[in-house]
């Protein structure tokens, strides 16, 4: 799958209105020349307001609201979930030394701490696209060799690849990496703007390995807190452990048996899922919802009425059979030790269809948890051993981070490692 | 559930070590030892009604680079910075960014240097003022923090550190000044940096 290209939304081959008539009157030349007057205005269109101008609008306007960057614990994890997220994994140059990655690490610090309080980085040269960061968060992941170049004692069991599942059919160009940035906001420039920065400040020390652009719903089409649909349509996040409760902080930051790599640090790993949307289409909606175990329209569990009934998984249909089948995602995602439990934040991405397909859709399924081993691995086992959605899904890409604590002002991010 | 309590950060010893760093504001260039300091924090040497932050400088191999930064002056009277000097090049002089005759942009030597009005500011920027800094003893690379030193028309001085970063601009044309002080300009620099006219 190639990744969506990286255009901006604004279409550029249109030229701006001012300019002579617009290609609609070329085309429809005869209908335009029959309206005289509608022809004429052509070339009287009033320009848009000049910038800084416009009257106070009714919407109500997000894009300064900020998430706090400084703090015991990073920002963008228990983060309600923002509309858009770049996943960007940069290799480190080789033989790259601590004290290098250090600086690296005070340089990208910096620059997000300034970005998500709506600042310019230093010696940003498009100082103005950071003015709306619209809860921008920019959250550091460690990958393996960092932490082995910088503090190999500190390196958790669990920072490696995960095991080979059979589900799998992994490239190479979206696995591993050695320093995860994951940039969200609910506005796409300022997303693109925060990465492009940050990667300036990280090109002489390292190069882009990979970029995963995901999002949600945009700010403001839904209700905050609706669970987000997955681009099959299905209600996607029901049981996740929501923040503010503590449930999610057992489960992200850790407790006595998952405890944490370092005290508000937690993990995070990152699958890349095909989604195939045309096998999907001939699954009528009875089979979509047993493939799930949960209704598509709203989520409940096919043995309860409201997205958050509890699933009764000994309920039994008139012919004796499970109403929750045993194939469905949903029984085989849940474990029987709670202990397996995993916080997902994942996005939606759609990207360029392979030669011949119309869609090029999948998740950036990207989950929190405080010990990758003893939760997120079981699960996947169990999904790869059974799972009725492996019908339709394909992992190809897969990568394990140690998430670092956060840092206070004067700190920054990773500085445990080099004490 | 076993809700645990995480409240135990220490944001006030890290408070103090940031503290400490403030007060270290005479040191070599590339000074490491300043690793509880963000990148730029604002130094303000005690003594001096100046204040200077946003403070960087940028990455190159050798040769000539300048420095950056906003420059507060909290008093009632003009304060001029009439010299600059780092221990991170042979010399340090104040720039200004002028038209050339053939339509490129210059930069000079700034007479009389740098006046920071009385309760004002002045930016030094790429394509403006700047903090030249001539014969690097070594290069600069993103990340170092070089420190700089600047005296002013009160006759105090003004220490403060700028991180060097990765920067593509800031490709003035030196002029006709390049061979006046013997610098010896980095070799490989990329195209449209300082280029030196005769
Ligand atoms: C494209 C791939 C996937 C799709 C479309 C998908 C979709 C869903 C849906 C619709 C639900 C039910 C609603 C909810 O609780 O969120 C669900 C639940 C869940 N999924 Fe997935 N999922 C995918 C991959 C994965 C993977 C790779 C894992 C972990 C290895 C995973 C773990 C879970 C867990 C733990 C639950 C909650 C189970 C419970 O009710 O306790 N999913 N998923
Ligand atoms: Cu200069």
């Amino acid at each position: 799958m190639t990744q969506q290209p990286k255009t901006s939304t604004a279409p550029a081959s249109e030229p701006p209105k001012k300019r002579g008539v617009p290609r609609r009157n070329l085309l429809f030349g005869g209908a335009a020349a029959s309206l005289g007057a509608l022809a004429g205005a052509a070339t009287l269109l009033p320009g848009g307001k000049d910038q800084g101008e416009l009257p106070p609008s009714s919407m109500a306007i997000h894009g300064s609201q900020t998430v706090p960057f400084y703090g015991a614990r990073q920002a963008g994890i228990s983060t309600d979930a923002q509309s858009h997220a770049n996943f960007v994994a940069l290799e480190l140059n080789p033989d790259l030394p601590a004290d290098r990655i250090k600086a690296l690490l005070k340089l990208l610090t910096d620059d997000a701490a300034r970005l998500t309080q709506g600042r310019g980085a230093l010696a940003d040269t498009e100082v103005e696209l950071a003015a709306s960061p619209a809860r921008l968060t920019v959250t550091f992941g460690f990958g393996p060799r960092l932490v082995e170049l910088v503090n190999p004692a500190q390196k958790p069991a669990w920072l490696k690849p995960l095991p080979a599942f059979s589900v799998d059919k992994l490239r190479p160009e979206f696995n591993d990496g050695d320093l995860l940035l994951q940039i969200c906001s609910d506005d796409p420039v300022s997303v693109a703007h925060a990465q492009r920065m940050l990667l300036k400040d990280a090109r002489s020390f390292a190069s882009v390995k990979w970029v995963q652009q995901g999002f949600r719903r945009a700010h403001g089409t839904e209700n905050p807190g609706t669970t987000m649909r997955n681009l099959f349509g299905q209600v996607d996040g029901t049981a996740n452990p929501q923040p503010d409760t503590g449930w999610h902080e057992d489960v992200v930051w850790g407790r006595e048996e998952i405890a944490p790599w370092l005290e508000n640090g937690t993990s995070l790993v990152i699958r890349r899922i095909e989604m195939n949307l045309d096998t999907w289409d001939e699954l009528d909606r009875p089979g979509r919802d047993a493939s799930v175990g949960r209704r598509m329209d709203n989520g409940a569990p096919l043995t309860g009425t409201n997205e958050h009934d509890e699933p009764d998984f000994e309920a039994l249909n008139s012919s004796g059979f499970p109403v929750i089948e045993d194939f469905a995602h949903m029984r085989r995602a849940r474990p029987e030790n709670p202990v397996e439990r995993i916080f997902r934040r994942g996005y939606n991405y759609d990207g360029q269809p392979a030669a011949g397909d119309i869609s090029g859709s999948g998740l950036i399924f990207a989950s929190y948890q405080a010990d990758v081993q003893k939760q997120f691995t079981p699960i996947q086992k169990r999904l790869d051993e059974l799972d009725m959605l492996n019908m339709w899904t394909v992992p190809t890409g897969s990568a394990v981070f140690a998430v670092p604590p956060g840092c206070a002002e004067g700190g920054f991010i990773g500085e445990q490692l080099f004490t | 559930m076993n809700k645990m309590t995480f409240k135990s950060f220490r944001y006030t010893a890290l408070a103090v070590a940031a503290a400490a760093s403030l007060a270290l504001t005479s040191c070599g260039a590339y000074d490491e030892s300043r690793n509880a300091a963000a990148p730029t924090p604002a130094y303000a040497a005690p003594a001096s009604a100046l204040t200077i932050d946003e403070t960087w400088a940028k990455a190159i191999d050798g040769g000539m680079t300048s420095a950056f930064g906003t420059v507060r002056n909290s008093t009632g009277e003009d304060i001029t910075i009439v010299g600059a000097s780092t221990p991170a090049a042979k010399t340090a002089e104040l720039h200004e960014v002028i038209a050339g005759a053939d339509g490129g942009m210059k930069m000079q030597p700034k007479e009389g240097g740098f006046v920071v009005p009385a309760n004002g500011e002045i930016v030094l920027e790429p394509g403006n003022d700047h903090i030249m800094m001539m014969g690097l003893v070594k290069p600069v690379q993103a990340g170092d923090e070089i420190s700089l030193t600047l005296e002013l028309s009160t006759g105090d001085t003004l220490d403060f550190t700028a991180v060097v970063k990765d920067f593509s601009g800031a490709n003035e044309d030196y002029g006709d000044l390049a061979d006046d002080e013997g610098m010896d300009h980095g070799t490989d620099t990329p195209a449209g940096s300082p280029t030196h006219t005769k």
